[in-house]
């Protein structure tokens, strides 16, 4: 029974429909509201959804790269523009990488038939299982000594012997030292959500290129990739958002040249003065991940029920 | 080898670590320290964690935050998948709007609800004043209840979405022998919904349980952990043990407690999937037997 056309309802549910929406968007459109008014305006409450927009909140978060200096400024004290790029860096590079690895790992367990789907669904579960606040501390213990190329012991002194490199070079502080620990975090649900596509990817398709004359990695990128996008779309956006929202390990990890822009949230929000030019950066924080939700829903959607309906 | 460089890097930033972490929570580890200049301390750490008040207020509070958070939004997020299972124009915007609170930094919640919450300006004490009750010092004096509003808020829409779709990959036919049978709707609701859509629930809330007991950020934006303890969930302790306190071996510990919790939830959600999965077999075998 499939019909296209919608049943007709009692207003009563659209009525519902209109108050769940509203509970669900109002505080982000609070979010951004806020982030337009002067300071005197938001803790007043006056006028409520009227009044005038300014962005003067924008350019004190934006200071350090504005190309002008605005004029209600004395000194630019909000390094956002520094830490958006570092978010930036941090987020597209993990999140590349988080996909390279992850299809090519996924590709070879569905071809060639490594581990049995349960051993990986599970394995995906137990790092799933992990909260950050317990990688903290042997993230921060090692990422501090013992990834650190002057050591004499572990994988520091191991990565300089075999590689060269400067001696008093660390993990810790460096964008690295982050993208390595959320490609970790993020590879074995990648690398789950890629394999559930690309099993299904005829057989025969791949066979075809190959007697066409096709190599093994021109089977992949050719034939297998372009019909697993929209898996690659659902996992892209998954690490993004991680790599690009989180916290705790970054805050750890990172010193003021590699700081993010959610430490920098935190470090500022106690500070009631500058109400206004933290609810600019949290909009700006939260920018990206409106916009893959308005045009994304859908791969979004796939990716968080893959998880559970068809585990 | 395809599988080498993702090998190679779950190796050095997952396991590794992990294991560093288990051996280093017998030690008494100070963070400017070398791990190997440390004192072997065997399970000090761990038996001082046991009779620590504040270890077991914040076990106590995680445990109340996760399980009562995850069962409102199970009741919530199911019901309204029920309700609204429907073939109705709107679901599609409905969906892409309730996705929005998941993917927003957990740190722009906080944010975000922080000053809904506020005393004198915060959005629901003007709401509240505005109708003519007195305001509430909601993260005052209801910190855990202010943390699970945020929470709930934040997290319902991701069991909605989950059941709904286990509700529209329902079986047909079975629906529609009900309704020939006279079924009413709560009889559909009760005897053939809930219980078709049992495994994919179990999931969902395994899947939530565990974030649950993730969740930091908010909590530390919203309120600190505090007033006192209140709120001080254990992650939220660990992250404060080991860069406060600067105390490595003790938060370590606390993390193996942490994980431990996880991996006995875990374990047991496990077993009971795959034991309901077994009985399920048993019960189509027995009914082949009969007819």
């Amino acid at each position: 029974m499939a019909d296209n056309t919608y049943d007709r309802q009692n207003p009563a549910y659209y009525a519902l429909i209109f108050v769940l929406i509203f509970m669900s968007v109002g505080p982000v459109v609070l979010l951004l509201t806020n982030s337009l008014k002067l300071d005197v305006d938001i803790t007043s409450g006056a006028g409520g959804l009227l009044f005038m927009p300014t962005i003067q909140n924008y350019e004190t978060a934006l200071c350090d790269i504005l190309w002008y200096e605005p004029d209600h400024l004395r000194f630019c004290q909000i390094r956002f523009g520094g830490a958006f790029i570092n978010s930036l860096i941090i987020g597209l590079v993990s999140t590349v990488l988080t996909l390279v690895f992850g299809c090519m790992a996924a590709y070879a367990l569905v071809r060639f038939k490594f581990m049995g789907r349960d051993t990986l669904s599970l394995s995906t579960l137990a790092v799933r299982m992990i909260p950050p606040a317990v990688l903290l501390v042997p993230v921060f213990g090692l990422w501090n000594n013992a990834f650190c190329l002057d050591n004499d012991y572990g994988l520091g002194m191991w990565i300089r012997d075999t590689f060269g490199g400067r001696g008093d070079v660390c993990l810790a502080g460096t964008h690295s030292g982050i993208i390595l620990i959320y490609v970790a975090m993020n590879l074995p649900f990648v690398i789950w959500i890629l394999q559930s596509f690309i099993v299904q990817v005829p057989r025969s398709l791949e066979e075809a290129a190959r007697v066409d004359g096709a190599g093994p990695f021109q089977t992949f990128f050719i034939v297998v990739l372009p019909l697993i996008k929209p898996g690659l779309a659902a996992a892209s956006i998954f690490t993004f958002r991680i790599a690009w929202n989180e916290y705790l390990l970054a805050s750890a990890l990172a010193d003021r040249d590699t700081m993010t822009v959610p430490i920098l949230i935190v470090n500022n929000a106690s500070e009631f003065d500058g109400l206004g030019t933290i609810f600019a950066t949290g909009m700006l924080l939260a920018i990206p991940p409106i916009l893959f939700t308005l045009f994304a829903s859908r791969q979004i959607i796939t990716g968080m029920t893959a998880g559970a309906v068809k585990g | 080898m395809f599988i080498a460089p993702a090998a190679l890097v779950m190796i050095i930033a997952l396991f590794y670590p992990i294991l560093f972490m288990v051996w280093g929570s017998f030690r008494d580890w100070d963070p400017s320290q070398n791990i190997s200049e440390t004192e072997f301390v065997g399970l000090a750490n761990y038996a001082k964690l046991l009779v620590d008040p504040a270890f077991h207020t914040s076990f106590w509070v995680t445990l109340v935050f996760a399980f009562t958070v995850v069962a409102v939004e199970m009741v919530l997020g199911v019901g309204l998948a029920l309700l609204l299972d429907r073939n109705i124009r709107g679901m599609s915007v409905l969906r892409t709007m309730f996705i929005l609170p998941m993917m927003i930094a957990p740190v722009v919640v906080g944010l975000v609800w922080r000053y809904m919450f506020h005393q004198t300006y915060g959005t629901f004490n003007r709401a509240l004043e505005a109708v003519g009750l007195p305001a509430v010092n909601w993260l005052g004096q209801n910190p855990l209840l202010s943390v699970i509003i945020a929470d709930i808020w934040q997290w319902t829409p991701f069991i909605f979405i989950l059941s709904l779709a286990a509700l529209q990959s329902l079986p047909r036919s079975a629906l529609e022998a009900a309704r020939i049978d006279g079924a009413t709707g709560w009889q559909q609701v009760i005897h053939i919904k809930l219980p078709l859509m049992m495994p994919v629930l179990i999931v969902t809330m395994l899947l939530r349980l565990i974030d649950a007991f993730k969740v930091l950020e908010v909590i530390l934006v919203l309120t600190g952990g505090g007033p006192g303890l209140s709120t001080e969930i254990l992650a939220l302790r660990i992250a404060r043990t080991a860069r406060e306190f600067r105390e490595l071996g003790e938060a370590a510990a606390m993390s193996n407690y942490l994980l431990m919790l996880l991996m006995v939830l875990t374990l047991g959600m496990f077993a009971f999937t795959r034991w309901q999965e077994a009985r399920a077999r048993r019960l189509r075998f027995a009914a082949e037997e009969e007819g």
